[in-house]
């Protein structure tokens, strides 16, 4: 009997956590709204607040425990915000890359840009396409680029240390296809020459990136003649003149892709048909913004399973502690909680209190573990190898409001589920024999 | 040893609070094995006695350029190397273009310079003498339910055949198996012949993505390397060569830096658990005072009674965290069939090791406030309640 009881409380909580973690923030207002009513306006809600404020003016007798239930739920809390920042700040710089209003040509059945190659003649095929954006001249805003990948020394590193970096050898017209890009140091480079102008990503993560070095890009000697930012993607990246990139790798007249401007989002389609329509090609278009989402996907999804699943764990881990603790608070107090109830005060006051009081705790060590993730990985950059490209990625972490938020739902979970089962026994324990107890 | 019934009763004098606690330790070490095993398989990536052996060369330019097949015979006139294969990123796709197959064109030779994989000799032969023939991994054939025998279609994503069809046919004649852990991604890996590709497609035309040599003597492998890159030293295709193992190192850590993850993990997970079985080791040995002081009553030395206590922290340690690590190997294994690509290491006698050491230390650190405290115990005041 005693089991099956047990087992029911243990469905209804699964199924209250389910929902507790799918609610949205308005939900949560609602629900603290009705309950700080039935507080202020019930007679148990009264007892029930009364209660509270006499556990949590007895905490201070409990640092110690106490300190075990924040910080064991600030742990948990700041290593999943954590790891959800990164997955995050992962998917957030691809997103940003692209754009429903530039598309990206590539060969037919290529997975990614740098597996694409489109001879010389289509690529002046391409940018006659309908549904593409033109220039002050009337010139279509379509870019052929060629990507390759080059070895670099890293920043910081032992002098045999090098790493992989994205270079991407650009027409005159990528920059009007790419108006987020900046100049902010020295200069853009000169078509015919050997220069470079590289992304801030880059230029954290390889040594010598600074306008006015030299670095051996091939066989060859390159001069950086000015670094750009877009907040994307492409800050990770070296970009130099087409024809002379193209010419040091060797590729001759063939390029990877060709990325449009088009005149409105709605045109993609009817571009996407000019394109299917014309004998001359075998190729296949993607919005931007589709293409780096699709990018992005399988990464950040391992990042995000990884996160949760860690961070389940450490809070299975948080949840035994805050029981340890809350069941020796419940004992510790057996005598007044007894003493209440023989006076009069009934179960569910003292439930609500010490779930309260739980809570609280909870809630702090929530607060502590997202401020902690918030000051140390807000904004810190880690790189990696990202899916369809040849270079390092560099992207920062973000620790945006609504993570902030899933956490301290996370948090107060792990506080409910702690406090719950104490609760119910300070509510169970017969007064008798409680008051009898020493 | 002859306390050990003692310890054990007043580790379960309080049932509930024990194995509350004995959970949380069990998750903490769960999470170390785990993550430990993610760590040590990332740190061990190439490193295998075979592995040792062999060089890679590959391009100077960077890791997607292509280097004359012609070098080939060049490499294997340096005094040092034994033998020299070599192998062509194929990029192939089965049935979407975006299901990617790690799948390698390679040289005849290929698989004689990896001992570690297992290839029965009558596929090795069937390899050599079918023009179209592939060697598939075991973990592969298993997933897509190949047989020895069967045709399968294959998309390039890199590469078409002459006539602009980028749809590619080839027979399964055998199965390869990783008999070591560290190639275990060849369990997921598809070997056609390098000469068939090359024929096939124009955008070849007779370059190898790199070179794998194995040296005679691994004392002499930087030599080697050095007089390797030598032969093509200021030509236009200069050459890179490294040990296989620096190799994948310096691919691991372009990956990501697990090690700064993990360890920031572990960091606030072994935090949290020194503070948690901190505190019940105190409320353990505070409701036991005056059962302490009967002891010493009764004779027991301060030291001894401290040693107790000591003894049940790291007890308590023991149990939850051997728990946690067997618990542990139990879930890494089914990671490991799960993701057989990504390097994971077994939860092995290193792993271990480690996490024995560090049961023994926390249990050390969290029993040494309340066993101080325990030994300074006044037999008086103790049992007088003050």
């Amino acid at each position: 009997m005693n089991f099956l009881r047990n087992l029911g409380w243990c469905v209804g909580l699964a199924i209250i956590l389910y929902i507790w973690i799918q609610l949205p923030w308005w939900g949560l207002l609602v629900l603290l709204g009705v309950f700080a009513l039935w507080m202020l306006l019930t007679r148990r809600g009264q007892q029930a607040a009364s209660i509270t404020a006499v556990g949590i003016s007895t905490l201070k007798q409990r640092l110690g425990s106490s300190a075990v239930v924040v910080i064991g739920i600030a742990g948990v809390v700041g290593v999943l915000v954590a790891l959800l920042a990164m997955s995050e700040g992962y998917a957030d710089t691809l997103r940003r890359t692209g754009s429903d209003d530039t598309a990206i040509v590539m060969r037919g059945g290529s997975a990614s840009e740098v597996m694409s190659v489109l001879d010389h003649d289509s690529t002046v095929v391409i940018p006659q396409a309908a549904g593409i954006a033109r220039d002050a001249q009337g010139k279509p805003l379509a870019s052929p680029e060629i990507v390759v990948a080059a070895n670099l020394p890293v920043r910081g590193g032992g002098p045999d240390e090098e790493g992989s970096v994205q270079v991407r050898g650009v027409g005159e017209q990528a920059w009007g296809v790419r108006p987020e890009l900046k100049i902010v140091a020295g200069r853009k480079f000169q078509p015919g020459m050997r220069e470079l102008v590289v992304g801030t990503g880059a230029q954290r993560q390889f040594a010598n990136l600074q306008p006015g070095r030299q670095v051996k890009l091939g066989s060859q000697v390159w001069t950086v003649v000015g670094v750009f930012a877009a907040g994307n993607a492409f800050d990770s990246e070296v970009w130099g003149d087409a024809d002379t990139v193209a010419d040091t790798y060797r590729h001759g007249g063939s390029r990877s892709a060709v990325t449009v401007k088009l005149s409105d989002p709605k045109a993609f389609s009817s571009f996407n048909a000019a394109l299917a329509a014309d004998p001359r090609l075998a190729v296949e278009a993607d919005t931007t913004g589709n293409y780096f989402s699709k990018q992005s996907e399988g990464t950040s999804k391992i990042i995000r399973v990884i996160g949760i699943s860690v961070g389940l764990i450490m809070a299975i881990g948080a949840m035994f502690g805050a029981l340890n603790t809350m069941f020796a608070a419940v004992a510790a107090r057996a005598r007044e909680i007894a003493t209440l109830r023989a006076i009069g005060f009934r179960g569910l006051p003292v439930v609500v209190a010490i779930l309260l009081e739980t809570m609280l705790l909870a809630l702090l060590g929530g607060l502590l573990g997202g401020l902690l993730a918030w000051l140390i990985f807000n904004g810190y950059t880690a790189s990696t190898m990202a899916a369809g490209s040849v270079g390092q990625l560099s992207f920062a972490f973000k620790v945006s409001p609504e993570l902030l938020l899933s956490g301290l739902k996370w948090a107060l979970a792990i506080g409910f589920v702690g406090g719950f089962f104490p609760a119910i026994r300070a509510a169970q324990l017969p007064v008798t024999t409680a008051l009898r107890e020493s | 040893m002859k306390y050990l019934h003692l310890i054990w009763a007043a580790l379960f004098r309080r049932k509930t609070r024990t194995i509350l606690t004995l959970v949380s330790i069990v998750t903490a070490f769960l999470l170390f094995g785990m993550l430990d095993a993610v760590r040590s398989g990332f740190d061990d990536a190439g490193k295998s006695a075979n592995g040792a052996q062999r060089l890679q060369t590959g391009s100077k330019l960077s890791f997607i350029d292509t280097l004359p097949q012609g070098l080939g015979a060049q490499l294997e006139q340096v005094p040092g190397v034994k033998s020299v294969a070599y192998v062509n990123w194929f990029g192939g796709a089965y049935q979407d273009p975006h299901n990617q197959i790690f799948s390698f064109a390679v040289s005849d030779n290929y698989l004689d310079q990896y001992p570690e994989i297992e290839v029965s000799p009558e596929a090795r032969q069937a390899f050599n003498s079918t023009r179209t023939g592939v060697i598939v991994g075991a973990e592969l054939a298993k997933k897509y339910n190949w047989k020895v025998g069967d045709k399968i279609p294959f998309q390039s994503t890199i590469f078409a055949q002459r006539d602009g069809s980028k749809n590619w046919s080839f027979d399964i004649v055998g199965v390869m198996r990783a008999k070591e852990k560290s190639a275990s991604w060849y369990d997921q890996m598809v070997l056609l012949h390098w000469k068939y590709f090359d024929e096939s497609t124009t955008y070849n035309r007779g370059m190898v993505g790199w070179y794998v040599s194995r040296v005679n003597d691994i004392s002499q492998s930087d030599r080697v390397a050095k007089a390797i890159d030598a032969i093509s030293a200021n030509s236009d295709h200069e050459t890179r060569t490294q040990t296989e193992q620096a190799a994948s190192a310096s691919w691991m850590k372009q990956l990501a830096d697990i090690g700064l993850i993990v360890g920031s993990i572990m960091g606030a997970v072994f935090f949290t658990l020194l503070l948690l079985s901190g505190n019940t080791m105190m409320q353990a040995v505070r409701e036991r005072t005056s059962e302490l002081a009967v002891l010493k009553t009764l004779g027991f030395s301060s030291r001894a009674v401290m040693a107790m206590v000591l003894a049940e922290s790291v007890l308590l340690l023991l149990i939850g965290g051997v728990l946690g690590l067997l618990l542990a190997m139990f879930m890494v294994g089914g990671m490991r069939a799960q993701m057989g690509n990504m390097p994971i290491s077994s939860v092995d006698g290193g792993i271990w090791m480690r996490g024995l050491l560090l049961m023994l230390v926390v249990g050390l650190l969290v029993g040494a406030l309340p066993a101080l405290r325990a030994m300074r115990l006044n037999i008086v005041d103790a049992l007088a309640g003050r």
